[in-house]
C-alpha cells in the first residue's frame, strides 16, 4: 500500500477511536469531567495524566534536541522528569486536601485577595500561552509531513483542527480519550525505536540498546558517534554540554520547578479521591512518563547515527574515510524520505561546492585542525539543514522501517500535541472565564455565558498562539521550556510559600509573583522580542545576548524563581501578618485527616 | 498547632530532606556536576555521567516518589492522621 494511503488509514482509525471513546463516555455518565476524575483507577490517571503532561514538545522535539546537543540534551529529560519528585512532595498532597480546582483559586483563598487570585490568573495565561505556542510549532511539523504540505499551512490546519477537538471534545469523557491517546503515542514511540534499537546494535530493549556495541563490531554504539561526530567537526557526543556547567544546572532547574508549577499540570491532582492517592498518582504518572523519556536518549542517538550513516554510507560501520570525495552520497541519489521532508521546507539542501554531493558538518566549527581538513576536502559549507523537529518524524523512515510504522509515529506526534493542547485550552477558558470573568468582573453572570466566555478565550488563544507559532521563538521543545520558566518564576513559589510558610502574607506573595514573572520576562523578551513579535528585541539593552552570567533565557525561570522567594520574605516582613483563621487553614492543609469531596466546582 | 501536629510537621520535613538530598544528588550530582568525572567510569557502553544525566536519575525519582508514599503513610498512621 502507498505510504500516503497508509498514513490517512491510521491516523483515521485512531481519531475515529478518540471520537469513539469521548461518545461513549459521554453517553455513560452524565457526570462532571471533576467527579469523573475521582471515579478512575490511579493506573489509568496516572496514563491520562502522563498524555496530558507529554506534548508535542516531549513527542516531537525533545529526541530532536538531545539528538542536536548530546550529553546536554540531558536536561530536558532531568528537568520534566524530577520536577515530579517535587511536584508528589511538595504540593500534589496539599493543594488536594485543600480541595479547590484551580491553582488561582489556591492563590487566592490562601493569601485572602482577590487581587492575589488575578495576579495568578495573569501569571498562568503568560505560561500556558507560550506553551501553546510550542505546541503550535510541534502541530504544524506533523501535519506538514502528514499532509505534504508547508509547515505554515500545517499550523493553519492545526489550528482549525485544535480549536474543533477543544471546544466540542469537551471535558466530559476526556480522560478516558486520554488513556487512548497515551497508548497510541508510547506504541509509536517505542515501536520504532525498538526495531532502529535491533538494527543497529541487535537489542531490542532501546535503553540497552544504547549502551550497547554496534552489530558486528566490539565497540559501543556511543564511542562510534562520539568519534563519527566529532570528525565532522561536532562536538563530542557524550560530553558536550549546554552552554557551560552552570547553564545546565540552572535550566535543569528551571524546567524542574516549572514542572511543579505549570497549573495544567496541578490541575490533575485535585481530582484524585484522596491525598494519598495524590502522593501515589504522581508516581504512577512518572512511571508511564518515564517510558516514554527513557527511551528518547536512545531515539536521539540512534536517529543522529542513521542520519549520518545515510549522508556518508561507510563511515558508521565501515570506518571508511569521512573526508574521501566520494564517501557523500550524490544529491540525485538521496533516499525518498529526503525528497518527501523537502516538500515541508523543513529539510533543505545547497550545494555550495558545487560537487551535486551532500555534505553535512559543523562549519562553525572552531577547530583548525578540522577546518583544516574541510578546507582540503573542497568543503565550502555545510549544505544540509534539518530541522530538529523532525528528527523524530522521519526517523522510522530514516531507519527504512515498514509504512505501517512511519503512519503510527504520524499518528503518535498528532495524539501528542492534540491532548496537551486541549489540556491547555482548557486551563486558559477556566482562568478566563472562571477565575477572571466571575470572580472578579461579573459576579453574577450566568452559566451560559460563562461558557461563552470560556469558548472564546480558547479561540482567542488558539488565534495568538497560531500566529507567533508561525515564527517561533525556537524549537518546539525550546519554547515549551520558555513556558516552564515563567511557571516556575511566579506560581511555584507562591504555591509553595503558601504551603510551607504559615506566616506569608499576601503582599509578600504578590509582589514576589510579579517580581518573579517580570524579571524573568523581561529576560526572555530582551532576547526574543517583546510578547515573541520579531524585531522587537532589546538585548543591546542588557548588554548582550546570555549576559547574566552566560544563562539562556530558556534557563531563567530559576533565576526569577529565587528573585520571587527574596522579594516575598522581604515584603513579607515589612507587612503585617496574615489573619489567625489563614494561620489555621495552612495547619489543617498540612495533615491529610479530613479530605473531603473537592469542592468550588464550576 | 498542637504537639503532635508539630511533631508530624517536623517528622514530614525530615523526610522530604532526606528525598530531596538523594534527589540533588543523582541528578544535580552524578547528572551535572561530578559527570566529567564520573564519565571515566563505563556502565556497559555508557561513560557513567552520561548514564546518569539521561537514564539513571529518571529511574532513581520513580523510586523516590514510591518510597516518599510509603513513608509518609507509615508516618500519617503513627501521628494518627491519616485518612480514614
Amino acid at each position: 500500500m502507498e505510504l500516503q494511503t497508509t498514513i490517512y488509514l491510521v491516523v483515521g482509525a485512531t481519531f475515529a477511536l478518540y471520537i469513539g471513546i469521548a461518545l461513549w463516555a459521554r453517553a455513560g455518565s452524565t457526570s462532571e469531567f471533576y467527579a469523573a476524575g475521582g471515579q478512575v483507577p490511579p493506573v489509568m490517571n496516572g496514563m491520562a495524566t502522563a498524555a496530558d503532561w507529554m506534548s508535542a514538545a516531549s513527542f516531537i522535539s525533545m529526541a530532536g534536541l538531545i539528538s542536536n546537543m548530546g550529553y546536554g540534551g540531558g536536561l530536558f529529560l532531568m528537568g520534566w522528569t524530577g520536577g515530579y519528585v517535587l511536584l508528589a512532595m511538595l504540593l500534589a498532597p496539599y493543594l488536594r486536601k485543600f480541595g479547590k480546582f484551580t491553582v488561582p483559586q489556591f492563590i487566592g483563598d490562601r493569601f485572602y485577595s482577590k487581587t492575589a487570585s488575578t495576579v495568578a490568573v495573569v501569571c498562568l495565561l503568560t505560561a500556558s500561552l507560550t506553551y501553546i505556542i510550542g505546541q503550535m510549532t510541534g502541530v504544524g511539523v506533523a501535519f506538514s509531513r502528514f499532509l505534504g504540505v508547508s509547515s505554515e499551512t500545517g499550523i493553519y490546519i492545526g489550528q482549525a483542527i485544535v480549536f474543533l477537538y477543544a471546544v466540542f471534545g469537551g471535558m466530559k469523557g476526556i480522560t478516558y480519550t486520554q488513556v487512548a491517546q497515551y497508548i497510541v503515542l508510547i506504541a509509536a514511540y517505542i515501536i520504532p525505536a525498538v526495531f532502529i534499537s535491533i538494527q543497529l546494535t541487535g537489542n531490542p530493549i532501546p535503553q540497552l540498546g544504547l549502551g550497547s556495541s554496534l552489530s558486528g563490531h566490539d565497540i559501543s554504539l556511543l564511542a562510534t558517534l562520539d568519534k563519527v561526530v566529532t570528525d565532522l567537526g561536532f562536538p563530542k557526543y557524550t560530553t558536550s554540554d549546554a552552554g557551560g556547567m552552570l547553564n545546565m544546572f540552572v535550566y535543569t532547574l528551571s524546567l524542574m520547578i516549572g514542572t511543579a508549577g505549570l497549573p495544567h499540570v496541578i490541575m490533575r491532582f485535585f481530582t484524585v479521591p484522596t491525598v494519598a492517592a495524590a502522593r501515589s498518582s504522581a508516581g504512577w504518572a512518572l512511571v508511564f512518563i518515564a517510558l516514554l523519556y527513557t527511551t528518547a536518549p536512545a531515539v536521539a542517538a540512534m536517529a543522529r547515527t542513521n542520519l549520518i550513516r545515510t549522508i556518508t554510507p561507510g563511515v558508521v560501520m565501515e570506518n571508511k574515510d569521512p573526508y574521501a570525495a566520494d564517501s557523500q552520497i550524490v544529491y540525485d541519489e538521496r533516499p525518498d524520505w529526503m525528497k518527501r521532508w523537502e516538500k515541508t521546507g523543513l529539510l533543505k539542501w545547497e550545494d555550495k561546492n558545487g560537487d551535486g554531493r551532500i555534505q553535512y558538518y559543523n562549519d562553525k566549527s572552531k577547530s583548525e585542525a578540522f577546518k583544516a581538513k574541510a578546507a582540503e576536502a573542497g568543503w565550502k559549507g555545510n549544505e544540509l539543514t534539518v530541522n530538529a523537529d523532525i528528527i523524530v518524524l522521519a526517523n522510522p523512515e530514516i531507519a527504512l522501517l515498514p509504512n505501517w510504522v512511519i503512519a503510527l509515529v504520524a499518528a503518535g506526534g498528532l495524539a501528542a500535541a492534540l491532548s496537551t493542547a486541549a489540556g491547555l485550552l482548557m486551563a486558559i477558558s477556566a482562568a478566563v472565564s472562571h477565575d477572571l470573568i466571575k470572580n472578579v468582573f461579573v459576579p453574577d453572570i450566568s452559566e451560559k455565558n460563562e461558557l461563552l466566555a470560556g469558548k472564546i478565550s480558547m479561540a482567542v488563544a488558539i488565534v495568538i498562539s497560531g500566529y507567533l507559532g508561525l515564527n517561533p521563538p525556537g524549537f518546539a521543545a525550546g519554547t515549551v521550556a520558555l513556558a516552564f520558566g515563567i511557571a516556575a518564576s511566579s506560581l511555584f513559589p507562591a504555591i509553595m510559600m503558601g504551603i510551607f510558610s504559615k506566616k506569608m502574607n499576601k503582599e509578600g506573595a504578590m509582589c514576589g509573583m510579579l517580581a518573579g514573572l517580570f524579571i524573568t520576562l523581561f529576560y526572555v523578551f530582551a532576547h526574543k522580542g517583546i510578547f515573541f513579535i520579531k524585531g522587537t528585541e532589546y538585548v543591546d539593552l542588557i548588554g548582550g545576548p546570555n549576559s547574566f552570567f552566560g544563562i539562556t533565557p530558556e534557563a531563567f525561570g530559576a533565576i526569577g524563581a529565587l528573585f520571587n522567594f527574596i522579594v516575598a520574605f522581604v515584603v513579607d516582613k515589612m507587612t503585617p501578618e496574615p489573619p489567625e483563621h489563614i494561620q489555621a487553614m495552612v495547619e489543617a492543609v498540612r495533615i491529610p485527616r479530613g479530605s473531603g469531596a473537592v469542592h468550588g466546582a464550576h | 498547632m498542637d504537639d503532635g501536629g508539630k511533631a508530624y510537621w517536623s517528622a514530614t520535613l525530615g523526610l522530604l530532606a532526606k528525598i530531596l538530598v538523594v534527589w540533588f544528588l543523582v541528578s544535580f550530582g552524578a547528572g551535572i556536576l561530578f559527570a566529567p568525572a564520573l564519565n571515566g567510569i563505563h556502565l556497559g557502553g555508557y561513560p557513567l555521567g552520561f548514564w546518569f544525566a539521561q537514564q539513571g536519575s529518571m529511574y532513581v525519582f520513580i523510586a523516590l516518589i514510591f518510597y516518599y508514599r510509603k513513608k509518609m503513610g507509615e508516618i500519617d498512621r503513627q501521628f494518627d492522621v491519616h485518612e480514614e
